[in-house]
């Protein structure tokens, strides 16, 4: 589904990755791991296409199209969804409305017609009950007065909602205690199926207990510099990331 | 120079002031005329008109607009498109005015209470001659605007409301004032308001156009008696390319609500004026203003409120969205005077900018000169939030479609001031330039 090429990418100033080659097959959920500052999210947002980063070589393919050239919302309506470490707010419009804009975003991709309000509807809050969200906020602003763990349920629920293709976590249980933790976990495990792919971006193991990698990959200095099965992620568990920066600089 | 551009007012004042009028009427346009050639045209030197060049705009030459009664199909046409567009609900009583003469066959009235009186100022003039006097003289600062002075000089048709005591107008009052034709017309409608004790009202005035270069400089007085609430809507939709002035000057007594929506689409350029004086105790003033300049126009918002008496709150909120060359201007006086101890006054206004070439000149000015009053004020600038367009576009919203939410959640807490829900659709239908979006979007925030 995903097949990232030598790929390097820098902001204005300095060079942050350094050649990723990463598969990811439809049906698999991989990891990444890596100390901060190691490029993880730079990944996980050239994939969005936040244009912040110049990719300067390499490529990425998405289900054997050239992701790259595709537009930030082209990608998103081809099944590309990026759960924020840093959910934006933004006053002044409500999260449902957002949501039923964003879906009829990507029907209208598709040549689809707009969501029936009462499928909407009954769609919301069959996802708003399984994230232990409460209705009230939908009305409210997108993101604006949540807590840490609002927001990151809130992701979830948007990702529930517009059922991607490729999921990419960035950090997303930064900032969770574990109730919130499982929960979000359960709602990514729910959306796990033989056509869809997910990549979990995390500093920590703990996550992977919820949400069990077919993959690891450890990212360090811009590369990544091992991979393995999910045992690896427990192996970085008891050593810590320090020995990896010999592998970065080998 | 100014000698110049007189000449053309003062030749079509002469003529004007031949046609039969009543002599209080002649005298009052004869010292409003007087007054204008005394106070000029003004320039860019003086403080108030810094940042509005609008010498080149008032000099072209303006033909004061005849009668647009014409048997044109054309003309109908125009007039019938132009009517349609500004309809905002069947509901409400329209009256509307082509080149400032009211026209009957445009207007729209329903059933009134007895003793409200909704009607033109034309027939005012000769069927309540004492009431239209004393509401023309309740506003002495008018001698010092040299526009206001012009409009005096020219008082001819425009609307007057004047309800009674204890009346809630069940419809609102829409005034639609049309400039067509395609000479470079002027008009000067004049528009009084008057709502009794314990009454409650809603007005809206729509200003639109079609045709070349024209002119409107209007005036509207509004008096509010003790208790009396009003709704006051304002949409200026001029046709790009026309100079639009206009006062609106509120007086209002003890206990009083006044709330006004200033929402500024059109014209090339547009300078309103909106004074209130709050003579009179526990009253509530709300002044939500949005103006949105784009390619070369010019919007000069000012706003002065006057705390007269002690225990009165005002609120006031202009946003401005500015794109591509505009310039915007906003100018917020607040006078707390001596006897106006417990005052509460804010004040706010924040600007957009959506283009490296937009300007906005913003000036609160506060002069307060009681020593118990609560006054603040804020001004801020800023340009669309990239994170949150990145975040709309990531979740398969178009470039564009996520820019206008923006704009429009920039906007929504001014549009949602408005009570009406038809007045509120037709911000929202501007805002959105026709993207279908339901009124989930207002988010519900108070």
């Amino acid at each position: 589904m995903l097949e990232i090429k030598n790929l390097h990418a820098r902001t204005l100033d300095i060079e942050i990755l350094r050649g990723i080659n990463l598969q990811v097959a439809a049906g698999e959920v991989h990891a990444i791991m890596g100390p901060n500052g190691s490029g993880k999210s730079t990944l996980a947002h050239v994939i969005a296409g936040r244009d912040d980063y110049e990719v300067t070589q390499g490529e990425i393919l998405y289900c054997g199209q050239d992701l790259l050239g595709m537009e930030i919302e082209t990608r998103a309506a081809e099944g590309i969804f990026l759960a924020y470490q840093y959910p934006v707010e933004i006053p002044g419009v409500s999260n449902k409305e957002f949501l039923r804009i964003a879906m009829n975003s990507i029907r209208k991709h598709h040549g689809q017609p707009s969501i029936k309000r009462t499928e909407f509807v009954s769609l919301l809050k069959e996802n708003l009950s399984r994230l232990g969200m409460d209705k009230s906020m939908m009305d409210r602003s997108v993101n604006e007065g949540f807590s840490g763990g609002e927001k990151k349920r809130n992701e979830i629920l948007q990702m529930a909602m517009l059922q991607p293709k490729l999921a990419v976590l960035d950090e997303t249980d930064s900032g969770l205690d574990i109730d919130a933790l499982k929960i979000v976990a359960d709602g990514v495990n729910a959306l796990r199926s033989p056509e869809r792919a997910t990549i979990v971006v995390t500093h920590y193991q703990r996550l992977l207990d919820y949400i069990v990698p077919d993959k690891v990959h450890v990212l360090a200095g811009g590369k990544i510099v091992r991979s393995g099965d999910k045992s690896l992620a427990l192996e970085l568990e008891d050593k810590g990331y320090g020995f990896l920066q010999e592998l970065a600089l080998s | 120079m100014i000698a110049t551009e007189n000449e053309t007012y003062q030749e079509q004042h002469a003529t004007f002031q031949l046609q039969f009028s009543p002599a209080w009427l002649v005298e009052l346009r004869q010292r409003g005329f007087d007054a204008f050639t005394r106070l000029g045209i003004p320039t860019k030197t003086l403080e108030d008109w810094r940042f509005t060049n609008i010498a080149p705009l008032v000099r072209r030459p303006y033909a004061l607009a005849s009668l647009a009664h014409s048997d044109d199909e054309t003309t109908n046409d125009e007039i019938k498109a132009l009517v349609q567009q500004a309809t905002l609900d069947e509901e409400f009583h329209r009256l509307v005015f082509i080149n400032g003469r009211y026209s009957d066959e445009w207007s729209l009235m329903h059933d009134l209470s007895v003793g409200v009186v909704i009607d033109n100022l034309g027939n005012a003039i000769c069927d309540h001659p004492s009431d239209v006097q004393t509401l023309l003289a309740s506003d002495h600062k008018l001698d010092d605007s040299t526009f206001a002075a012009l409009n005096t000089a020219f008082i001819n048709d425009g609307a007057f409301i004047d309800i009674p005591d204890g009346v809630v107008l069940d419809r609102p009052v829409h005034l639609v004032f049309l400039s067509i034709g395609s000479n470079h017309t002027v008009s000067h409608p004049r528009n009084l308001i008057r709502v009794g004790k314990h009454s409650k009202a809603h007005v809206i005035e729509s200003y639109l156009g079609h045709g070349d270069a024209y002119f409107t400089n209007a005036i509207t007085q509004v008096t509010l008696e003790e208790s009396a609430e009003l709704d006051h809507h304002k949409l200026q939709h001029e046709q790009v390319g026309a100079l639009h002035i206009a006062l609106t000057g509120v007086d209002q007594r003890t206990s009083s609500r006044f709330r006004s929506h200033y929402f500024s689409f059109g014209a090339s350029l547009a300078r309103n004026e909106l004074n209130c004086v709050l003579d009179g105790e526990q009253i509530e003033t709300t002044l939500n203003g949005l103006y949105m300049p784009k390619g070369d126009q010019l919007m000069d918002c000012r706003t002065r409120i006057d705390h007269a008496k002690p225990h009165c709150k005002s609120y006031e909120l202009y946003k401005g969205i500015l794109d591509d060359r505009a310039k915007g201007v906003f100018n917020g006086k607040i006078f707390v005077h001596q006897d106006a101890q417990k005052t509460d006054a804010k004040q706010s206004n924040q600007a957009l900018l959506l283009s490296d070439d937009a300007v906005v000149n913003t000036k609160p000015q506060l002069e307060i000169y009681a020593d118990d009053v609560r006054c603040t004020h804020g001004a801020t600038i800023g340009a669309l939030d990239e994170d949150a367009l990145y975040y709309l576009r990531s979740r398969g919203v178009p470039a564009e479609l996520a820019r206008k939410i923006l704009i429009f959640a920039f906007a929504n807490d001014v549009v949602q001031g408005v009570e009406l829900p038809a007045v509120r659709r037709h911000l929202e239908s501007v805002l959105l330039s026709g993207h279908e979006l339901s009124e989930d979007i207002l988010s519900r925030r108070t």
